[in-house]
């Protein structure tokens, strides 16, 4: 399948990520011989073939619902670029 | 004695035993990284200020006569991957370039409490996105053997750092080969364990259902020394395996005899650089001789792998670097518009060109429309994999074959076609898309005197039977002990 470079910029809108326009042409071009690649496993008939998504026998491991100490808010608030009061500061959301 | 030579067990007995200090080991190493690092950018940063005051801790509780742990004085690189706390992680990337974390990680942490000494963090391609450590975005690291060539990747600093003898062993983590061809691209050893074998707890996500955290060592005695401590139940990581460590240093001289050595065709394809088969060959005779039956195996479809880890590692990628967003750490696009101008721009004034194209690749394969036909039948292909392994051991104990199709390639030669880059990962993906334990270790140089690189593959828990084959392999050679030297 090809891919247009009017499909990058959507799904680069998905991903929140921002594109220039010659990235976008670039990208088309190099997912569109990549997907071609990924398109050999058609030649794969997987309609009784359950997927994996993890490969551990493994359920959910439960632990006792004790409370324990959590990281200092001064020290997370450390790394984080902009906060106020406690908070991390965003651009308004709501007009 | 030149301390840089010790092995991790005698340079640690010798540090207990108080006949060598930690502070001595740590001044030993800290000089060799002063007169190499300018050349091989191993690191993206060297903690020496930090590396000392361990040692010196350590070596107040040896002289009040505690025992500081199996790895006492050991000096050791972490893969700029593990969360560190008050010692900057960058994963490679502009997005965490000053990013100091409140935390560490497992893995480190049991390093330390076994008296090991961190000297730094390694250089890595962003993210662990890439196979030559060409796309950190701290600048290239170079491959000891030869300053002209790549040290592969991702955990490519840490393979130079352990080669070119600037640590005396490394910690990595392989999504997909990035422990195994980085090691073998350097000519020392290293090991993917068991998906769920060492906690991830602290280890930047890539793609979680494949990621796995190894040691990179000089020796496979001395990678079994370090995977014995790091290895183990955390439960603070959900998918940690709980049954016990195997003891893998004393399987190292356990000895073939009596093994079954797999050999899968499809291993030994059109694509072999002839002189790695003629290494490979020779590799697998030697273990005949060593006492090991060898076995023809077939493992049909791994020329579907490529496209399968691709698929998968993209958008299991896309999902996990959606918390790069700029409001709770790292970098901030700055002046934004709104919040999603904010997310937008911080994203790709942070991310590289891979990653950028990683997370465009995988959010598209999970997109509404195309999920099915590529995130979904990526699943069901996985499956197919891991049934060919399961069936290839019930007639095996492992699996021995290359590391790499290719020899390590130029700076530069293979950064303008992505295709060809994934391509050279096709010995070392399935491993990881099956959950198996993989090791690379030395067998051979080329002619131009580049080292060559042997993977042996174990069934599920299987670490013990594959240190074995290496170790036995190892103790009839000694391409281990050549030791590279760095041209300026």
């Amino acid at each position: 399948m090809k891919i247009s470079p009017e499909q990058v910029q959507k799904v680069g809108e998905l991903a929140r990520l921002q594109l220039s326009v010659d990235e976008t042409a670039a990208l088309a071009e190099q997912l569109s011989r990549l997907v071609e690649h990924f398109e050999q496993l058609d030649e794969l008939d997987t309609a009784a073939v359950e997927p994996t998504s993890h490969v551990l026998p493994l359920g959910c491991p439960e632990r006792p619902d004790v409370t324990v100490a959590s990281l200092a808010r001064e020290l997370v608030l450390s790394q984080a670029p902009l906060h106020e009061d406690g908070y991390f500061v965003v651009p308004k959301i709501i007009d | 004695m030149d301390i840089v030579e010790l092995t991790v067990t005698a340079l640690a007995e010798r540090v207990r035993g108080r006949q060598l200090s930690a502070v001595e080991v740590a001044q030993a190493y800290l000089a060799r990284i002063a007169e190499l690092e300018p050349t091989l950018h191993a690191f993206i940063t060297v903690d020496a200020e930090g590396a000392l005051a361990a040692a010196r801790a350590l070596d107040l509780r040896l002289a009040r006569g505690e025992d500081v742990g199996p790895l006492a004085g050991v000096p050791i690189a972490l893969k700029d991957i593990f969360v560190t706390q008050g010692l900057r992680t960058t994963c490679g990337s502009r997005i965490l370039a000053d990013w100091v974390p409140p935390y560490e990680g497992t893995p480190s942490a049991r390093l330390r409490a076994a008296g090991a000494v961190v000297l730094g963090k390694a250089n890595m391609d962003e993210f662990a996105m890439g196979s030559s450590n060409e796309n950190s975005a701290f600048g290239v690291c170079r491959n000891p053997w030869d300053v002209d060539r790549v040290p592969g990747g991702s955990s490519g600093g840490s393979a130079a750092a352990v080669a070119g003898r600037l640590c005396l062993g490394a910690l990595g983590t392989d999504t997909g080969g990035s422990i195994r061809q980085p090691a073998a691209l350097c000519g020392v050893v290293g090991i993917k364990p068991t998906y769920g074998r060492v906690s991830r707890y602290g280890v930047i996500a890539f793609a979680s259902s494949l990621d796995q955290v190894g040691p990179i060592a000089r020796t496979t005695e001395d990678a079994a020394a370090l995977l014995e401590v790091i290895a183990g139940h955390d439960p603070l990581d959900a998918t940690s395996l709980p049954q016990p460590v195997g003891r893998y240093r004393e399987a190292c001289r356990r000895g073939v005899r009596g093994l079954r050595i797999g050999v899968p065709a499809e291993y030994f394809a059109a694509g072999l650089d002839p002189e790695i088969e003629t290494a490979v060959r020779a590799a697998i005779d030697q273990l005949a001789a060593q006492g090991a039956e060898v076995v023809d195996i077939s493992l049909p479809h791994t020329k579907y792998a490529i496209a399968t880890y691709y698929l998968l590692c993209t958008a299991e990628a896309s999902s996990n670097l959606a918390r790069y967003d700029g409001v709770r750490f790292g970098l901030r696009a700055a002046r934004p518009r709104d919040l999603r101008d904010l997310y937008s721009r911080t994203r790709h004034d942070g991310f590289g060109p891979e990653v950028r194209r990683r997370i465009i690749l995988g959010t598209f394969a999970l997109s509404a429309g195309y999920y099915d036909a590529y995130y979904a039948k990526g699943q069901r292909v996985r499956t197919l994999i891991r049934q060919d392994f399961s069936r290839a051991f019930e007639r095996c104990d492992v699996i021995v074959v290359s590391t790499l199709p290719i020899m390590v390639f130029k700076l530069g030669e293979r950064l303008d076609d992505s295709l060809q880059m994934y391509l050279a990962d096709i010995y070392t993906i399935s491993c990881n898309l099956a959950g198996l334990p993989g090791l690379s270790l030395p067998c051979g140089f080329s002619r131009q005197g580049l080292p060559i690189g042997l993977q042996v593959l174990g069934p599920p828990l299987g670490e013990e039977q594959v240190f074995a084959v290496a170790g036995s392999y190892e103790q009839a050679h000694d391409w281990h002990r050549r030791v590279p030297e760095v041209r300026r």
